[in-house]
């Protein structure tokens, strides 16, 4: 197994945070695993991406420049990643926000409303947890309670009355996709 | 110990802390800025010494100091800070003093980017500063890597009395992987009786120790640079470090370290799916070189050509070429500008190296 993520949105967003969780899920489960930011001299409500990698064997490449994910949290990420997603691999998008259609016909696109799952949880804030459900739901490549025990040990212990509304929130994205 | 998953800059400074470094001393610049905030939480909480300097150059005469008094002592810097620090590593250098300094590289010319490059080859293995001195060059490719080889050059650097340098890109600071830590590992402290620690007049148990890199008179210096010569020879046999990967019966030969090392890697295995044998032979040690090494790896004749990969517009390729000393012809693929290579493009040239 090699899954070879592109997350990208704006500053703020949490897209560094879901690859993080990501990452340290799958090291968890004692896979190889790699997280790498883009990082610039970014202003708040920038672009901000990371490639993250899982895999059964080393990992080359820490730089993902063709993705069998991209995850992409707003328009401009779109436009940016959707060219970057390998011929059949997948791309999620967080319908809330963007307002366009993929454009290629030779992958699987997911749309999820993220942040209005989000909303109807009473947490704006877990959207992308949302977009890691569905991307988990279809990927299969980390087990969800460990994105949860992931979280726990970034937040921790005084934040551990977060992880049932996170939990909530991986469930309902991934039903979104199902 | 459970693997924790850690960004490169702060699993650097940590393993420094394990290897028994209790001074630092530097100056801030992306992308190496994570090491000193770091370290300026951790240093306090051993008994170490954790000091912002007012420059660059403030910086690594601190460490000349703290050197010559016979600590375990680093720095670190980016590409631009780097430079500025070199007359003060040429002076330690020269004073046979040991120390670690670590390069998060960045691109330039200049000020240049704040993004990945491996422009600093030059720099590092061929002077960097003035006078006739080397360091030794550590390229690791992976965040656990860089980890292994900070305690590593922190022994070498005693060893041989001498300034070692890390040398990564910005990639490797930035970038998280799982990493295990030796907690404590620390190996037993070298005797440095030169070291100015103050002598005793009482009963001279202790002569007089003086740290110096001004010698005035011919035969003085070349004494000096004799040894260090000499020194440099022993590293260049006992030190020099490779690393080769899939490289029996590989029809085209890669060379690249760090970060680039690794996309090679992934180059290796796309080409494989097409059936084309590529291996990489990986300086691991950048000065000394891996001449035999590369030259056996190149030379071998299964392979029809080979490619040196760089984040530079082509420094290490030279080292390369001497490697093989006109045997074969080595191509480069050189991005300057602080533009990573891919994969894809890395496979595509194989293939048309193939086709030509």
């Amino acid at each position: 197994m090699l899954e070879q993520n592109l997350f990208a949105g704006f500053g703020g967003q949490g897209v560094l945070l879901m690859g993080q969780l990501l990452a340290f899920a799958g090291m968890l489960e004692s896979k190889y695993v790699s997280w790498l930011p883009a990082y610039g001299p970014e202003m708040r409500g920038g672009t901000a991406n990371c490639s993250v990698n899982i895999s059964d064997e080393p990992i080359g490449s820490p730089v993902v420049s063709k993705a069998t994910s991209v995850i992409v949290m707003n328009r401009p990420s779109l436009d940016k990643f959707e060219s970057a997603v390998q011929p059949g691999g997948m791309l999620f998008i967080n319908s809330s926000i963007i307002d366009r259609k993929a454009e290629r016909d030779d992958i699987q696109v997911f749309y999820v409303p993220c942040n209005e799952i989000a909303e109807q949880l009473g947490n704006a804030r877990v959207a992308n947890v949302v977009m890691l459900g569905a991307y988990i739901e279809k990927t299969k490549c980390v087990d969800m309670e460990n994105i949860l025990n992931a979280l726990l040990e970034k937040l921790g212990k005084t934040k551990a009355h977060l992880i049932p509304l996170n939990r909530e929130a991986l469930v309902k994205g991934a039903e979104s996709v199902r | 110990m459970a693997k924790q998953l850690m960004k490169g800059c702060e699993a650097i400074a940590e393993a420094a802390i394990q290897a028994g470094c209790r001074f630092f001393f530097g100056y801030p610049i992306t992308p190496q800025n994570d090491i000193p905030e770091y370290m300026s939480a951790r240093m306090p909480k051993v008994g170490g010494c954790f000091l912002q300097a007012e420059s660059e150059v403030a910086a690594i005469n601190m460490v000349y100091g703290a050197a010559g008094a016979g600590a375990r002592v680093m720095t670190s810097s980016s590409s631009p800070g780097i430079s500025l620090k070199q007359e003060g590593i040429s002076y330690i250098a020269g004073a046979e003093l040991p120390c670690v300094i670590v390069n998060m590289m960045r691109g330039g010319p200049g000020l240049g980017s704040i993004q990945a490059s491996q422009g600093d080859y030059f720099q590092s293995t061929k002077g960097g500063g003035h006078g006739d001195y080397h360091l030794v060059v550590y390229a690791p490719a992976s965040v656990q890597e860089a980890i292994d080889l900070m305690q590593t050059a922190f022994d070498v650097a005693d060893k041989y009395r001498m300034p070692v340098l890390i040398l990564a890109d910005g990639i490797i600071g930035q970038m998280m992987e799982p990493v295990e830590i030796k907690q404590g590992n620390a190996s037993e402290p070298v005797k440095k009786d030169w070291a100015t620690v103050g002598w005793s007049e009482k009963d001279f148990t202790r002569p007089r120790a003086v740290v110096n890199s001004l010698y005035i008179e011919v035969e003085e210096l070349e004494e000096l640079t004799g040894r260090l010569q000499a020194r440099y020879a022993k590293i260049a046999e006992e030190e020099t470090r490779v690393e080769l990967y899939n490289t029996e019966d590989a029809e085209f030969m890669l060379c690249a370290y760090g970060t680039v090392a690794r996309i090679c890697k992934t180059a290796i295995a796309q080409l494989k799916k097409q059936g084309i044998k590529a291996g990489l032979v990986r300086p691991i040690t950048l000065w000394p070189f891996p001449y035999k090494a590369v030259h056996d790896a190149i030379a071998a004749p299964s392979v029809k050509k080979a490619l040196c990969v760089e984040m530079s517009a082509g420094q290490m390729v030279e080292d390369v070429r001497l490697a093989i000393n006109g045997e074969k012809e080595i191509e480069l693929l050189g991005h300057s500008g602080s533009r990573v290579p891919t994969a894809e493009e890395i496979a595509q040239r194989i293939i048309q190296m193939r086709g030509a």
